[in-house]
């Protein structure tokens, strides 16, 4: 079981509360996770990853046992602790500097 | 004994103001999408509790919403709230969310370039949806003026949405740049006597008009002239803040352009001024009254750089001329320390008798006034900034 920690925008958007838990079929990647998440909640289509190009949106990070994995592949695999549960998995808003 | 509705979208979140048709008192629900920046609401003509919404975020992108209550509950279109959101194969079945170029070969237009802020070329991309626009006779037909610039449409209640390419294909795409809220397009305007004509503006290309439902279009800014282009009477370029039209009079258009207040008796063909003796030409809404096709309304704002009232003194201009000859409406406004703007789709009007006109700011008020202008007051006054205000007369 993969846990997943939404930013409070995108659990307000997928109706949930707390962290998701997520099965995962064969590699857990960060595109792995992310897919099955937004099979569980379509609303968070396009919300991490653009629709068309299924890249990272600008302002979206991933982090997981204190590191940023914003950066690394998509198809990468993800910490072990993450991939037997003990970690969650954190997609995060970044810091912007509260435009508004 | 009808009511009015009042819609309003702001940087955080969206509001709905409630009032019978005295509309004095007036009942505030909100705020939905709490957070998210609300571009636009808007109710469609044929079925008012149909309400369309467009919920954006820097981070997360866009959601399209959907009410059909008039804005008490919400759901994504193809995902009505308590149904799976999932099909039973396991597919996600909201695309409404979904804005992609149309670059097919039958259909579609390439996706070349546009002009940066200073003129270099760079590819469309997706940023939000700046306005909605219900048809007028079909709810669940609904038109999306979207940043980077071109028009989409839904046919299906805003499930599924495809680019009326033609606009962003027709020619000029490569010489449009952004204004400084981005390259959006922010109006459209139905023709209600001619169903295939649509208007379009778009900061900062200027005026598009098309007479076929969308397939072919053109510029249509002969007459306006605009100093920050090489070519100040470019066929486009022209950083158009704002359009609006009597329903009684669709060839008769009014353009609050980044200074200039504009008018054009034939259906945008040409443009004259009409900004007469406004204290300052620049501005972003300009909207017309109910009842009065020759009565329209604007709020001169300070520019380039300041951007708020000029003299810090809140003030509505109102002409019953069609332009040229203004006044300055100033009962129940604060006429002085005002420094507030009120955005492009923020100004609305009310069809009932007096007609209703109201107003919101950055500052977080809603000014209304039941009597076409003479006097106002807030209706509601600690938003966060007002991004656009729409009204609607119910039965």
């Amino acid at each position: 079981m993969i846990r997943v920690l939404l930013p409070q925008p995108l659990r307000t958007l997928a109706r949930v509360e707390g962290e998701v838990e997520l099965e995962v079929e064969g590699a857990v990647t960060r595109d792995s996770v992310l897919d099955a998440l937004e099979r569980a909640y379509p609303a968070l289509c396009g919300t991490i990853r653009d629709h068309q190009t299924r890249e990272r949106r600008a302002f979206v990070r991933f982090f997981a046992c204190e590191q940023d994995l914003s950066h690394e592949p998509a198809d990468a695999p993800l910490p072990e602790a993450v991939a037997d549960g003990r970690e969650p998995f954190l997609v995060v808003g970044a810091i912007a500097g509260g435009r508004a | 004994m009808g009511r009015v509705r009042v819609l309003v979208g702001t940087r955080k979140g969206a509001f709905v103001l409630t009032s019978d048709s005295s509309r004095e008192n007036w009942e505030v629900s909100g705020p939905h999408f709490a957070g998210w920046e609300v571009y636009h609401m808007k109710g469609s003509p044929s079925d008012p509790d149909r309400v369309y919404a467009s919920q954006t975020s820097g981070w997360f992108g866009q959601i399209i919403q959907r009410s059909d209550d008039g804005g008490k509950t919400w759901f994504q279109p193809g995902t009505p709230p308590g149904e799976p959101t999932t099909t039973p194969e396991g597919m996600p079945k909201g695309e409404s969310n979904k804005f992609v170029y149309d670059t097919s070969e039958e259909t579609g237009a390439p996706l070349t370039t546009h002009q940066f802020y200073d003129g270099k070329p760079v590819p469309w991309e997706f940023k939000r949806v700046w306005h909605l626009e219900p048809s007028l006779d079909d709810p669940d037909t609904v038109y999306a003026g979207v940043e980077d610039a071109a028009l989409f449409r839904s046919t299906d209640g805003g499930r599924t949405w495809h680019e009326l390419s033609g606009l962003r294909g027709h020619g000029t795409g490569s010489q449009w740049q952004p204004g400084a809220g981005g390259m959006c397009l922010h109006t459209i305007i139905l023709d209600p006597s001619d169903r295939g004509r649509i208007y379009v503006a778009i900061s900062a290309a200027g005026a598009f008009r098309t007479d076929d439902g969308g397939k072919t279009w053109k510029p249509i800014n002969r007459g306006l002239h605009s100093q920050y282009i090489p070519d100040p009477t470019a066929e486009v370029g022209h950083c158009v803040h704002h359009v609006a039209m009597h329903p009684a009079r669709p060839e008769v258009l009014f353009m609050q352009k980044h200074w200039d207040v504009m008018r054009s008796d034939n259906g945008g063909e040409n443009w004259r001024e009409v900004s007469g003796d406004l204290p300052t030409d620049f501005g972003f809404v300009i909207d017309v009254h109910a009842h009065e096709p020759e009565t329209i309304y604007v709020v001169p704002i300070k520019s380039d750089a300041e951007h708020y009232p000029p003299d810090g003194k809140l003030r509505v201009y109102r002409s019953r001329t069609g332009g040229n000859e203004w006044e300055a409406l100033t009962n129940g406004l604060p006429q002085e320390n005002c420094y507030v703007n009120v955005l492009r789709d923020a100004m609305s009007v009310d069809t009932l008798d007096p007609c209703g006109v109201y107003f919101g700011t950055t500052g977080g008020q809603v000014y209304a006034s039941r009597d076409g202008g003479d006097s106002w007051h807030p209706i509601v006054r600690d938003l966060p900034a007002v991004l656009s205000v729409e009204a609607q007369a119910l039965p």
